[in-house]
């Protein structure tokens, strides 16, 4: 291992750390809403919302995303239609193909998560919600998606880190992200010791920084399971007092 | 001013001769089992019944059906003279005309329930905030305040800002009826409030129950404590098998009921 040249690596590769960060940032962003609305179609009980979104989960989790990215990237520009209409100027765009790409490919996996947080919300609490007079929407903002989040929080946790790692499937189609810009360093170098370690340990330090903001929120989100497991046995006394 | 006068003057009677509540011909049915059969009942200011019966009699149902926690297949509900607004379905059931009367009225009957539903994400004070606050509208400052004097009167001041799961059955039941009485309700509405309690519980939540009779309060209770029914109540409703078996003051039915059944049930209990 040469210490020194690693060292030039890592000063290579940091310049591409905003476009990974970018592509999960924008790919998480828009695949949390995406999946909000499966979700809600899959729970609708209504079979022409519920069967479209299960086409859509079964499709997009069963496919590999590199085979998703290509049929986007390649396979759309194939379509004259598609050339001529307004959306060309960003499906022509690598980066947006990526955005686009990892979006859907998440949203299909976050929204099993995210359906799984609404069944978990206890039928009891929806009914003294409804009981009190909450309109529908009150009851989803100030109760459901709360309790829901709760839940879901930590499997969507893993969801994030997954698709931070997945973004660097976008250096297939041209993106210099850190692995885009790892793998051209190499094709100069033929260093593939050096590179790829500094490279996954730069995504190595993305998901401490991801996994250290998402337990931040899960505690934020529950004081009381962290006052219990600070404090088991003051907290089973309070209890009993 | 001399207007004002005659409203004031008007109030009390015309409070005093609307019922709190008024439930005509109700009925209900799960597939093809018919829970309700047509009951009819009526709550005048101030009046606490205790609805009695054995599982299955139909008296939750009953209490669920006069919020629209289930859907009545037929029936008038009217709440201080305000009359529900139902529409027949294809069905033969009935569904709300306007959810939002539904939502207004269901915010004036208080609801307690047999497993408290408390929700865990908010601490005990925020529970009771939170429907006035958010369904009702008002200050976020008076509700606190109100919120506070409420967890004094049920006797849990201390545990505000404790979450559902810290306290006891007791003392989540408690902030059950806080959080209750906190929308101000004409009438509450308690559905086997004790049932969920260990034994040694049951009286702390007894006793605040207890409280609220003697101040005034509108209240149907479902329940199996039959001293609470016999000491508390002003009138006791029997169900059996969805309809009203036996019905009367707490003295006359306790002593001397007509109804063989509910001779066997209260020797049973």
């Amino acid at each position: 291992m040469d210490f020194a040249f690693a060292y030039d690596t890592l000063l290579t590769l940091l310049p591409a750390v905003p476009l990974t960060l970018l592509l999960a940032f924008n790919a998480i962003l828009f695949g949390a809403v995406l999946a909000l609305g499966l979700a809600l179609c899959r729970i609708s009980g209504l079979a022409i919302l519920d069967w479209p979104a299960r086409a859509y989960i079964f499709a997009f989790r069963g496919t590999p995303l590199l085979v998703q990215l290509f049929l986007i990237y390649y396979g759309l520009g194939q379509f004259p239609a598609v050339r001529h209409s307004i959306l060309w100027p960003i499906l022509r765009e690598p980066y947006w193909c990526a955005v686009i790409a990892l979006t859907l490919n998440t949203a299909a996996y976050a929204s099993e998560i995210i359906r799984g947080g609404l069944l978990s919300v206890p039928h009891g609490q929806i009914e003294a919600a409804k009981a009190c007079g909450m309109s529908r929407l009150l009851m989803a903002r100030r109760i459901v998606l709360p309790l829901a989040i709760r839940q879901a929080l930590p499997g969507y946790g893993n969801e994030m880190i997954t698709m931070v790692k997945a973004t660097s499937l976008a250096s297939i189609i041209t993106l210099m992200e850190i692995t885009g810009v790892a793998a051209k360093l190499i094709s100069e170098t033929y260093r593939v010791m050096e590179v790829f370690i500094v490279a996954g340990a730069l995504y190595l330090a993305i998901n401490f920084v991801l996994t250290r903001l998402l337990a931040l929120v899960e505690r934020w989100l529950n004081p009381d399971a962290r006052r219990r497991a600070q404090h088991p046995i003051a907290a089973a006394e309070e209890v009993t007092a | 001013m001399s207007n004002a006068a005659i409203a004031t003057a008007d109030a009390p009677a015309s409070a005093a001769s609307v019922p709190a509540l008024s439930v005509r011909n109700l009925h209900k049915r799960f597939g093809p089992v018919e829970v309700l059969k047509g009951i009819s009942l009526e709550a005048k200011e101030g009046e606490v019944i205790s609805i009695l019966g054995s599982s299955g009699s139909g008296k939750s149902t009953m209490l669920r059906c006069i919020n629209l926690l289930e859907q009545p297949d037929e029936g008038v509900i009217t709440v201080s003279g305000e009359t529900i607004g139902l529409v027949k379905t294809k069905a033969g059931s009935t569904r709300p005309a306007d959810i939002a009367q539904v939502e207004r009225i269901r915010s004036q009957l208080g609801m307690v329930f047999q497993s408290f539903n408390l929700w865990s994400h908010k601490t005990v004070i925020e529970n009771v905030v939170e429907a006035p606050i958010h369904v009702q509208k008002r200050a976020r400052a008076e509700c606190m305040d109100e919120a506070e004097a409420l967890l004094a009167k049920v006797g849990i001041a201390d545990k505000r800002n404790h979450y559902p799961s810290q306290l006891s059955g007791g003392q989540q039941q408690r902030a059950a009826i806080a959080r209750a009485l906190a929308m101000r309700p004409k009438v509450m509405l308690f559905d086997e409030p004790t049932s969920a309690l260990d034994p040694e519980l049951v009286g702390e939540v007894l006793r605040v129950m207890r409280g609220l009779a003697e101040e005034g309060r509108t209240m149907l209770v479902v329940t199996h404590e039959m001293g609470f029914a016999r000491d508390v109540s002003s009138r006791v409703i029997f169900l059996h098998k969805g309809a009203i078996e036996a019905e009367g003051t707490p003295h006359d039915l306790f002593t001397n009921a007509a109804s063989e059944r509910f001779r066997q049930f209260i020797s049973k209990a």
